[in-house]
């Protein structure tokens, strides 16, 4: 019998599911996002988290400045080498489960910025969940990109999790 | 009355390489050895008083001037009491690429020869505090600097990319 028919069967009385689909439903709908801004992107953002588009209506309202108390990092504007090792801890003091979205095209790639200072895409250093390039994103492409996390959130299985720490260590400890 | 690089000219004779006005920028080209003195004479005579330095940066011309004038520091001068305008260049020898610091002069240009240094290697002798302002201190060399390799990284996490 089909999940809907034994639904249907018992009054609809009672709701049946999967334990990491209903953990994935409550989560994608309630993204606590730590917003790591560095750039002119951020005025985008701006854009985005503001009322006229509002990313509230997707439930990822609320910026977290603690990472402690964050599960998606908005990585939003170029970042450089010098930066490279604070991005990192930021991610490895963020709870788990957690995401990364990656803003903008200097964060999918470095960007127009080939040169000794920039990094050639955050995924050289860190997991990246989802990529919106565009310089800056429209707010349509942002949505798109939470819309498709959204997805890969309610599908994904708890034996995910945890992902550990980022890949790299710095080469040197301050 | 005279124009601002025939007056430096006449008071300074022979710390002055050249001067010129192309497309009305004053402009005197100094001997390093004497910068500081002429440059402290701009800021305090009455007639100059140029009491805002609002720009020091450096030029690399390797490769289009020979090795002893490789470098230039240019100085813009600004006089808020006049409304007038000056550029000063000093050029800096490649095997020895120093100059006196300005910072005893106008207090704002620390930062502006910290990242001289920092990009161009430009060494500011009588400088409070000459350290790398934009690069990290584990960065090799000056990524302005022409010879610099154009694809060379130094990440400090991560792979090289």
């Amino acid at each position: 019998m089909e999940e809907l028919d034994i639904e249907a069967a018992l009054g609809d009385s009672v709701i049946l599911t999967q334990v990491d689909r209903i953990i994935g439903w409550g989560r994608k709908y309630s993204f606590f996002l730590y917003p790591f801004i560095t750039a002119c992107c951020g005025m985008e953002f701006m854009s985005v988290a503001g009322p006229r588009y509002d990313l509230d209506r997707f439930g990822a309202a609320l910026p977290r400045f603690s990472p402690r108390q964050a599960d998606l990092l908005f990585v939003v504007g170029t970042i450089s080498h010098k930066q490279a090792p604070i991005l990192t801890k930021v991610y490895n003091q963020m709870a788990e489960p957690k995401w990364v979205f990656a803003f903008g095209a200097c964060v999918c790639s470095g960007g127009m910025y080939n040169n000794y200072s920039t990094v050639q895409g955050i995924d050289t250093i860190l997991p990246v969940d989802v990529y919106v390039p565009g310089c800056p994103p429209r707010p349509e492409m942002v949505f798109d990109g939470l819309i498709k996390l959204q997805e890969l959130v309610q599908n994904e299985r708890s034996s995910k999790w945890p992902r550990g720490k980022a890949p790299y260590e710095p080469r040197v400890k301050r | 009355m005279a124009e601002l690089r025939e007056q430096v000219k006449r008071k300074f004779g022979d710390a002055v390489l050249s001067t010129h006005a192309d497309f009305g920028d004053q402009t005197v080209l100094l001997r390093k050895e004497s910068a500081l003195e002429v440059m402290r004479w701009l800021r305090d005579d009455p007639s100059m008083l140029f009491n805002f330095m609002m720009d020091l940066t450096a030029v690399d011309y390797l490769g289009k001037k020979p090795g002893d004038q490789r470098f230039e520091v240019v100085y813009h001068l600004y006089s808020l009491k006049h409304n007038h305008r000056i550029r000063v260049k000093a050029p800096v020898a490649e095997d020895d690429p120093t100059i006196d610091s300005v910072v005893s002069i106008w207090k704002g240009a620390d930062w502006f020869e910290r990242e001289a240094w920092d990009l161009y290697g430009i060494i500011f002798k009588g400088h409070p505090n000459l350290k790398r302002i934009l690069l990290y201190e584990e960065f090799v060399g000056h990524p302005l600097r022409k010879e610099y390799p154009i694809r060379k990284r130094q990440p400090l996490i991560g792979p090289e990319n």
